[in-house]
């Protein structure tokens, strides 16, 4: 998509394509189905989510399947940023300038690209998590059919999936929390695709300049 | 199968008290194996499956006395034979009676997720309840004794019951019930052990095996399974018998600090972020994000 498409009627710049949303919710809710039935697996406090999911066999069941899907959403993800997501020297700046973020003065923060410094961290924390998930995931699937000689397997398996699911559990909910409540606007993006620019030069000033200078203006 | 005149003390993964705990006392029950007096006949093995009505599978010939390699989910007690060759050049063969440990500090019941699938009770006997097993497979993972098995076509895990349904009425285990040799005993656990210390003596004493000695490992708290052994000092030549069994470290781990720095960082991140908000608030209110450009007031 060219920067002269993404630039929208009524001063709205469009920040994520259809193929780029879909994917998302596809990643997005099948972790939502991993965390319920994931942390009911976790908790004896917790293991009426299972219950209401339909029962924990069908939850051990689905878990997963579901599993392989939240995989190959943030393997496709994987393909469509990857190449966005290298840390650059403005990265380094926006990371070392973090209080400023935490604090909202956001006025204060070096010119972040269409992803800044959070974000790329976090699209390589779940890609990261997503792989020892899956590895983790596959022995624990089939704990049956690994030979007591090969039993560390096992051992390294529950502890690996405790750990990497609690480590995306801090992320998403950092996520979750920027996304719906602190960036106002953020949600909307990923529902609908599109930003305003008011959001785009706070947030990714750098982003929005790449668009301005490489269209021609608006009518 | 559950007894509903057994009292149960332990629950895994029950949140909350264990309901009637400790309003009654019992026994722990044990049952005495004694490796020296075993002749391999099997007769246990074919007890247990007459008596918990459990199919004969195929046996696996390996040019051993040995029927097969390891228990399955439908073959709960199965003889290991070793042919062991000591020190000074002559040879043993070795037969042990290998099912469920019964550990007091049980690494299946440890390790499972699901509400009363696995439970202890005051006679010691370690459990399952198959209508409440979720198939996950962790106790397979917890056990140090690699007991549980999995039924792929009913998704359940199954090991033995110590004949929980014969205990709950008196009756002694199958197995001890078809020992020809008298080499099974079942009683009190304290009963047994004092039995198992004083032929291990004997052993000493009047049979020239030097190492003879009880087997009751303290790792899990001492079970309720207890060998004596020609050398205790090896009991791994015992068909793999584990010298120190525990629960794994990984899986004391996972249950144990991971479990609380993981719930306290959860909830504590969730409160974190709650304050955060309480604190700073959105970076922007929302009109100055949404209002496209032109409408936006002066």
């Amino acid at each position: 998509m060219s920067h002269q498409e993404q630039l929208l009627p009524h001063g709205h710049i469009l920040r994520y394509a259809f193929h780029e949303r879909l994917i998302h919710w596809v990643a997005g809710f099948s972790y939502l189905y991993l965390l319920v039935t994931g942390l009911a697996f976790w908790s004896p406090w917790l293991f009426w989510l299972a219950v209401i999911l339909g029962g924990a066999p069908v939850s051990r069941m689905l878990h997963p399947w579901i599993g392989l899907i939240f995989v190959g959403g943030v393997l496709q993800m994987y393909n469509m940023w990857a190449s966005q997501m290298h840390m650059t020297a403005v990265d380094k700046a926006w990371w070392g300038s973090m209080r400023y973020y935490i604090t909202n003065q956001d006025e204060k923060m070096p010119p972040a690209g269409r992803y800044n410094a959070g974000q790329k961290f976090l699209f390589w924390g779940f890609f990261l998590c997503a792989i020892l998930l899956l590895l983790s995931g596959v022995v624990l699937w089939f704990p049956e059919y690994i030979p007591w000689s090969l039993r560390w397997l096992r051992y390294a398996a529950v502890l690996t999936h405790a750990s990497a699911a609690l480590l995306t559990i801090g992320l998403f909910l950092i996520h979750v929390y920027m996304g719906v409540f602190a960036e106002r606007g953020a949600f909307g993006s990923v529902i609908r695709g599109d930003v305003s620019e008011e959001f785009a030069r706070r947030y990714h000033p750098g982003w929005y300049k790449e668009i301005v200078e490489s269209s021609t203006p608006r009518k | 199968m559950s007894q509903e005149t057994l009292r149960i003390q332990k629950i895994s993964a029950h949140a909350g008290t264990v309901p009637g705990e400790d309003t009654q006392r019992q026994y722990t029950v044990c049952k005495l194996i004694d490796t020296t007096t075993c002749i391999g006949c099997k007769a246990c093995e074919v007890a247990c499956m007459e008596w918990n009505d459990l199919p004969f599978g195929e046996t696996i010939f390996g040019n051993t006395y040995q029927t097969m390699p390891e228990t399955r989910w439908n073959y709960w007690n199965l003889i290991l034979f070793n042919e062991h060759e000591r020190e000074d050049g002559t040879l043993m063969w070795l037969m042990r009676k290998n099912q469920c440990m019964h550990c007091a500090e049980p690494g299946c019941l440890a390790a499972c997720p699901s509400d009363g699938a696995i439970i202890q009770y005051t006679n010691g006997i370690v459990d399952f309840q198959q209508d409440k097993c979720i198939g996950c497979g962790y106790c397979i993972t917890g056990c140090p004794f690699n007991i549980p098995k999995f039924n792929p076509q009913t998704k359940r895990v199954f090991k033995c019951t110590l004949c929980t349904d014969r205990v709950s009425e008196g009756l002694e285990p199958a197995c001890i019930k078809s020992c020809p040799t008298g080499c099974l005993h079942f009683g009190s656990k304290d009963d047994m052990k004092e039995l198992a210390e004083t032929r291990a003596k004997q052993l000493r004493e009047h049979s020239n095996f030097p190492h003879a000695g009880v087997y009751d490992p303290p790792g899990v708290g001492g079970t309720g399974v207890i060998y004596v052994l020609h050398d205790a000092t090896q009991p791994e030549i015992y068909g793999g018998l584990p010298k120190d069994p525990h629960i794994p470290w990984s899986v004391r781990l996972w249950k144990g600090p991971l479990k609380w720095l993981g719930n306290a960082a959860m909830i504590g991140g969730l409160i974190g972020l709650f304050v955060h908000y309480l604190r700073f608030g959105p970076k922007a209110r929302e009109e100055e994000d949404l209002v496209p450009h032109e409408g936006k007031q002066p």
